[in-house]
């Protein structure tokens, strides 16, 4: 019984992790047509960034903010010096983030080698609270809260400001919102800043529960892409429902099928895509 | 001047082994001409079809897995070797079904989904793929009664596939089934209008891809006597995909060009330092912002532009 309660546990803190993650990989996709393959790389290198952080003798949030930051510079700045170059060709564009993410991860190794490092939960959120019963360790609930928050943040950023009507529009139709005065190029740079800062942040926010590895941007990246591809792309609440859905079976799957846990995995995308191809929540594209 | 030019490289490749130094190269060219029928599958779905898939590795390892597999289990040779193009055809089949739900993006997002769970199948299901640890093929098979074990032998009948794959993609691309195929990556849906099934078209192409895709895993196969979930990595699949950008997507020679290229740096960089994927993401990006259109044609370009000293704008861009 106690186990089937932990893998609860796991399966919602790992969907808000995952969601910090696929938010932006959902919004970058819903606005620039691309599915960003350096996402799991930001994720990783953000997890990266923190450790020295961490190492350099900040404490834990100043570093997850640290990597956060770091992340969405990098990618600003990979938007505005490489993408922007290729701009309206999709094709290249995804490869070359996909030649990108190889780059990182290779950078990654020789910086940070190849042995799994181990991050410390912050000393504010060890130890563990009971609720109903039940003992739950704080910093997965913290990881819930945190992750909570900034679904809603965001869902008032996109839904309440002039900014997320902008991005509203552009997901919609970028040639009509362009024609209408909307700086759509602007828009790209700062959604793309928005991700990556994300994905850093979600890195370094999951290193205690996951650590920090080469490889662990190949483990986070299908599962944003299929997030995306069940939510469907640019919606917010398709990502949310996403996550906590792959946040289930990434945890149940194994203890349930331990042989095909990455098939199960990979199954209601697969149904999804077959049954209703533009995602849960995602809009028929024209 | 054209013929003149094959019947040289012909006869290059005939005499390889003899004048190549070494059965370490010899090895090195299986390797290329392995890669080079490989890329060619590719290129059907990408160069002539339009469809950037990014989940053939997984494709390449069904062949070489279930050929592996089914010698272990004690089938022979040739019935192994039949069970597992059948099989990796069955499994091009099922990636059209599902990936021909889109086209651009979305055939590539789904391939690559795809092709992670194949991946995640060889890495995690251990009582079946064995894991991590890999199966381990006992002999190469021979045809004929012919030993392949020694590298020269090993490489021409390479070079005999290799050249039936040379011979068939040429006549693909003059058949007009190749010509609907471009058709379909052009013009859809005028194709569709003049009564074309631009589905079945794409669904045809993806099992002719796979096939040879499937031939290529098994020589693979035959080449290591030893298969391992890395045959089905996302990087695989991206090293294959440079090899048909790098050389020119939709060209005969391109792929077998860049397939070359990819080997050739692979083989060096290795020689040198740990860091391959460093090296093959570098590449990627330089061809992909430099010479979209690979490295032959992406030349020649810079060539004239370096004579015109003004940029005319780049005429022929990556589908």
């Amino acid at each position: 019984m106690s186990q089937w309660v932990v893998l609860a546990v796991n399966s919602v803190s790992l969907g808000g992790l995952l969601f910090l993650l696929s938010a932006g990989f959902s919004l970058i996709f819903g606005l620039m047509r691309i599915p960003n393959l350096t996402h799991g790389s930001l994720f990783m290198l953000g997890a990266y960034v923190g450790v020295t952080g961490l190492r350099l003798g900040l404490d834990f949030w100043s570093a997850a903010l640290l990597s956060g930051l770091a992340m969405a510079v990098l990618g600003g700045a990979m938007e505005r010096l490489l993408l922007r170059r290729l701009q309206g060709q999709e094709l290249p564009q995804v490869l070359l983030t996909l030649g990108l993410s190889f780059i990182v991860a290779d950078l990654c190794l020789m910086e940070w080698t190849g042995d799994p490092i181990s991050v410390s939960t912050p000393a504010t959120l060890r130890g563990f609270v009971p609720v109903l019963g039940f003992v739950f360790p704080v910093y997965r609930l913290a990881i819930v809260l945190i992750a909570a928050a900034i679904a809603a943040a965001l869902w008032l950023m996109l839904d309440r400001t002039r900014l997320g009507a902008m991005i509203r529009a552009g997901v919609d139709d970028p040639a009509i919102a362009r024609v209408m005065g909307i700086p759509v190029s602007r828009l790209f740079t700062a959604v793309f800043c928005l991700g990556a800062g994300l994905a850093g942040f979600a890195g370094m926010l999951g290193a205690p529960i996951l650590s920090v590895y080469p490889g662990l941007d190949g483990e986070m990246l299908p599962l944003a892409l299929i997030v995306v591809i069940l939510g469907g792309s640019g919606s917010l609440p398709g990502a949310l429902v996403g996550s906590f859905v792959i946040g289930v079976l990434y945890n149940f799957g194994p203890a349930l099928f331990p042989e095909l846990a990455y098939v199960v995995l990979f199954l209601p995308m697969l149904l999804v895509l077959v049954l209703r191809p533009q995602g849960l929540f995602g809009r028929q594209t024209p | 001047m054209k013929p003149a030019a094959l019947a040289l490289a012909g006869v290059a490749l005939l005499t390889l082994p003899y004048w190549i130094g070494g059965p370490y190269y010899v090895n090195i060219a299986s390797q290329i001409l392995i890669w080079a029928v490989f890329a060619l599958g590719l290129n059907v779905l990408v160069g002539y079809g339009g469809l950037v898939s990014l989940g053939h590795a997984g494709l390449f390892g069904t062949a070489a897995y279930a050929a592996a597999w089914l010698v272990a289990a004690g089938a022979g040779q040739l019935a192994a070797a039949t069970g597992a193009i059948g099989l990796t055809l069955l499994m091009s089949a099922l990636f059209a079904v599902l990936a021909l739900r889109a086209t651009g993006i979305g055939f590539l997002m789904i391939t690559l989904a795809l092709g992670q769970i194949l991946w995640g199948i060889a890495y995690r299901w251990i009582s079946l793929t064995n894991g991590d640890n890999g199966i381990n093929l006992s002999a190469r098979p021979m045809p004929l009664g012919l030993s392949l074990a020694s590298p020269a032998a090993f490489y021409f009948a390479t070079l005999v596939i290799f050249a039936l794959a040379v011979g068939m993609m040429a006549c693909f691309v003059a058949s007009p089934f190749g010509a609907s195929l471009r058709g379909t990556r052009d013009q859809p849906r005028r194709m569709s209008a003049l009564g074309y099934d631009v589905w079945l078209i794409r669904f045809l192409a993806v099992l002719f891809s796979g096939f040879w895709t499937g031939i290529a895993g098994l020589l693979f196969c035959y080449y290591d006597q030893f298969v391992s979930p890395h045959l089905l990595t996302l990087s695989s699949s991206a090293e294959v995909l440079l090899m048909v950008i790098s050389g020119g997507s939709g060209t005969l020679l391109g792929p077998i060009a860049g397939a070359a290229l990819v080997v050739a740096m692979k083989t060096i960089a290795s020689a040198y330092i740990e860091r391959w994927n460093l090296v093959l993401g570098a590449i990627f990006v330089a061809i992909i912002v430099l010479m979209p259109e690979g490295l032959v044609p992406g030349s020649r370009r810079l060539w004239r532009w370096a004579l015109q000293r003004r940029g005319t704008p780049a005429e022929g861009v990556a589908r």
